[in-house]
This record gives structure tokens, sequence and C-alpha cells, in this order.
């Protein structure tokens, strides 16, 4: 393990351990917050005793990866074609780079009314607050292009097509992955605030539950496995990152 | 292109948005879906109410305190860190995963620590903006080309030198973008604690319009809201332009 490795796991811990120091001598109070250990304990308890663990889990999951699906892919072709009409772009990119300062699930009723309370409002609202960084980050991807592949398709008289496929996907791949990786980041927000307005099922929606019941040890055990989930999967596709910059910029 | 041609392409673009908007309230129902004539009339109604304006500044007040404390906290977190290899090293993916962690689901935390109020908005906002400021910072000193670090110690020049006259300018317009990211994200912070978490601003309002299902109001405000949003972001963007091409 290199130094940094190591200091990483020893900044985690300590303040794991601080937080876990505070709870117990009760300088946060156990109204506030309970500690770490415990919501571990509770996590599991929560999942080996309670049936809607299995159920909820699943269909967050589940609309979580239909929305990153249609964001990515959908925010990916939506790139390339503003970043094919210059006009276009530089009406919206004002827009682009603002859409994330206002919470668009103020938006989420319209889905309801549009789609009905289920799987379908929440699989849009994810992806439609996931596609924009998507889109941006293909614009950014296309812009640093190196001019000189474009002019190698043009002497070989490639079509548009096989430009993008053969050129411009391959060299804007290093960039668009952190698109992807925004992509995901912002659907599990997406997601996860759908189920907080209005939801029928999904893990986002126990989490609103049981802070309305004052249940302290259901609530930071669903927070503990929502942070873990994100965490590990933002940790996932940096390592994944790091393999494909390492073969394209060696 | 010439200032006439953008004002075109700007035209255009509304009258497109708002055509697509009047055939979905059309095709889904007035009552699902505001018209976008009946949406402006009511933002032009709220926007000579006393009581829109006291929201506003309620909000405004938790956004200041929310932006400045991301900004200026963040540029300094990201100057500590970034100017150290080995602190970039452990801390930037330590950073980076807190930034990605959706932190909506920390309102109900953020609310039993701070309670409802200004410090809870400000906490969030904060929550919210900081963390983009000190990715950008960290990665605008990293990717400065090593080449200009090199010509610096071609030159012979001082470790003041270089960060006054070589690192500085290089990595000026990249924080320029944290700033505007770090701006964007804590005015939503700002917003998402005023709606679950709240009694006052236009979060709460809206919050409010949406829980009683009065549908003009929410799109009113939503309009107005994206109309702040998108103008400050426009300018922020033309600033941001300016410092990357000069």
């Amino acid at each position: 393990m290199t130094r940094a490795r190591i200091l990483q796991w020893a900044i985690v811990l300590g303040a794991f351990g601080l937080l876990e120091a505070l709870c117990r001598f009760r300088i946060i109070t156990p109204f506030t917050m309970i500690p770490p250990s415990e919501m571990v304990v509770s996590l599991i308890r929560i999942a080996r005793t309670q049936s809607w663990f299995a159920e909820d889990t699943l269909y967050s999951l589940r609309n979580l990866m239909v929305a990153v699906v249609i964001a990515v892919f959908g925010g990916y072709l939506a790139g390339l074609v503003v970043h094919a009409l210059p006009r276009l772009r530089a009406c919206l990119d004002p827009l682009f780079s603002s859409y994330y300062s206002v919470p668009t699930f103020i938006l989420y009723p319209l889905f309801i009314v549009l789609f009905g309370i289920g799987p379908m409002s929440l699989i849009v609202m994810g992806s439609v607050f996931g596609v924009v960084a998507m889109i941006s980050a293909t614009l950014t991807a296309l812009d640093r292009i190196p001019r000189v592949l474009v002019k190698v398709a043009r002497i070989e008289k490639l079509g548009p097509l096989r430009t993008i496929a053969l050129i411009k996907l391959p060299a804007a791949a290093p960039h668009l992955f952190t698109g992807l990786k925004l992509a995901v980041a912002y659907c599990i927000i997406g997601v996860i605030a759908g189920e907080f307005i209005l939801a029928t099922a999904g893990i986002g929606r126990r989490l609103s539950l049981s802070y309305n019941n004052f249940d302290n040890a259901t609530m930071y055990g669903v927070l503990l496995l929502i942070l873990a989930f994100a965490a590990s999967v933002n940790g996932a596709l940096n390592v994944w990152e790091r393999r494909i910059h390492r073969r394209w910029f060696r | 292109m010439t200032a006439r041609g953008r004002m075109l392409d700007y035209a255009l673009l509304g009258l497109a948005l708002y055509a697509g908007w009047w055939a979905l309230a059309t095709m889904v129902g007035t009552d699902a879906l505001t018209p976008p004539n009946r949406t402006l009339e009511r933002a032009g109604e709220l926007l000579s109410t006393a009581s829109f304006w006291r929201h506003t500044r309620a909000t405004g007040t938790a956004f200041a305190w929310a932006c400045l404390l991301s900004l200026a906290g963040g540029l300094l977190i990201g100057l500590a860190v970034g100017l150290s290899r080995l602190a970039t090293e452990v801390g930037e993916p330590l950073i980076g995963t807190l930034y990605t962690i959706p932190k909506i689901t920390l309102y109900p935390v953020v609310l039993l620590a701070f309670g409802l109020g200004l410090s809870a908005k400000i906490a969030f906002g904060v929550l919210h903006g900081i963390f983009p400021v000190i990715l950008l910072t960290i990665g605008a000193i990293r990717n400065t080309k090593q080449v200009y670090l090199k010509s610096a110690r071609v030159m012979k020049l001082t470790r003041t030198q270089t960060a006054l006259h070589v690192l500085a300018p290089a990595i000026v317009p990249e924080i320029v973008t944290g700033l505007r990211i770090g701006f964007s994200s804590a005015l939503l912070g700002t917003l998402v604690a005023e709606l679950f978490a709240s009694e006052e601003g236009l979060g709460f309002i809206l919050i409010r319009a949406m829980e009683a299902n009065r549908v003009t109001d929410v799109m009113a405000l939503a309009f107005l809201l994206f109309a702040f949003a998108a103008g400050v972001g426009g300018v922020l963007l033309a600033v941001e332009r300016r410092f990357h091409h000069g």
C-alpha cells in the first residue's frame, strides 16, 4: 500500500472514530445522531428482519439503472447534435450551466401527472436530472478532440458516422467518462429526491418515512446504506477511469 | 457572430420552447400543466406582491452566506491541498467522494443538527457548494502544464515568483469555472434546504404550492427561479469566457 493510501484510510477511520466518540460522550445527542457503529448494527438488523428492505432497495436500484442508461446515451446523442450546431449551442450554454442551480425535482409532480405514480416517473426524474451533466461533458469532450484528428478523418474521407465511431468517440472517451460519473451521481439524487417527494416504494421513501416517525435507528441505517452505495459506485468508476486514462495517455 | 444574430437565435429558441411548452400543456390538460402565457402572468403577479419579496430576501440572505462561505472556504482548502503533491494524492479522492454522495439524503441530519431556519439553509448550501470549488481548484493546479513550471525553473524563478507569475495566471481560468459551479451548487443547496427544512424563502413557498397542488404557482416560481439562475449563469459564463481567452 502506498503512503497516500494509508493516510486516506487513517483520515476516514479517524473521522468515524471522532464521530463515534462525540456521539458516545453525548456531545452529539442521540436525538441528533446515533454513533456510526450503531448505524451499522441498525442497517444489519434492518436487512435481516425487515421484509421491505429487499423490495425497496431493488425498486430504487432498478429505477436508477434505467435512469442512468437513458441519461448517458441520451446525453451523449444530444451532445453530438448540439455540438454540430454552434448557434444552438451558444443559446443553450447558459441554460446548461445554470441547470444544476435550480432544484429540477420541483417538476416531479408534473411527471406524476404525465406518467403516474410509479417507476416511470422516478426514472424520468432521475434521467432528466442526470442528462444535462452528460450533455455538458460530451460537449467538453468533443471540444477537446485535437484538430489534427478531425483533419485526418477528412483526409481519409470518412463519412460523418464513421468519423464519430472511429475518431470522435475514442478520442473523447476519457472526457466522456467524467460525464458518466456525474450523470450517475445526479441520477441517484434525482431518483432519491423523487422518492422523498412522492412514491409508493423505494429506499429514499423509507428514509423520509423513518425521519417523519422519529425513528433515528432506521433512518441512519438507511442513510448509511445510501451513502455507502453512492461512495462505492463512485469509487469503482474512479478506478475504471484511471485505467482508461492510463491506456490512453501512456 | 453579430450581437443581432445572437439575439435572433435567442428569440428563436425562446419561441421554440414556448411552443413546445404550450403544446405539452394542451396535450396533458391545463390543470396538470399551466400553459406559458398563464405562467408568465402569474409570475408577474407574484413579482408585485410584498410576501414574494419577503421570501426572496430570506432566500437571498441564506444564499449570500452559503455562497461566500463556499467560495472562500473552497478556494482556501483547494489551494492548501493542491499546492502539496501528497495532500492532493490523499485528499482529492476523498473530497471527490464527498462531492458525489447524494447530499440531499443528508437533509434530515442537517435538520436535526441545525433546526429549522437560516443556519440549516446556509449549512446545506455550503455542503453543496464547497466541494466543487475545492476540486476545481485542486484540478486547476494539477493540470498546469509541466512546461510552464519547467520554464519557470529554467529561468531560475523563486517559489514566490513562480506562484505569482506562472501558477496564478495559469490557474485563474479554471478557478473562475470553479467559482461559477460553486455558485450554482450553493444556490441549489439553499433552495433544497428551503424545500424540506424551513419556514420562509422561495423554496418554502414552492413546496407549499406543490403540496396544495397549486400548479400555476409551482410553474411560475420554477420559471422565475430558472430565469434568475440562467441569467446569472449567462453572466458568469461570459466572464469565464473572457478569462479563458485572455
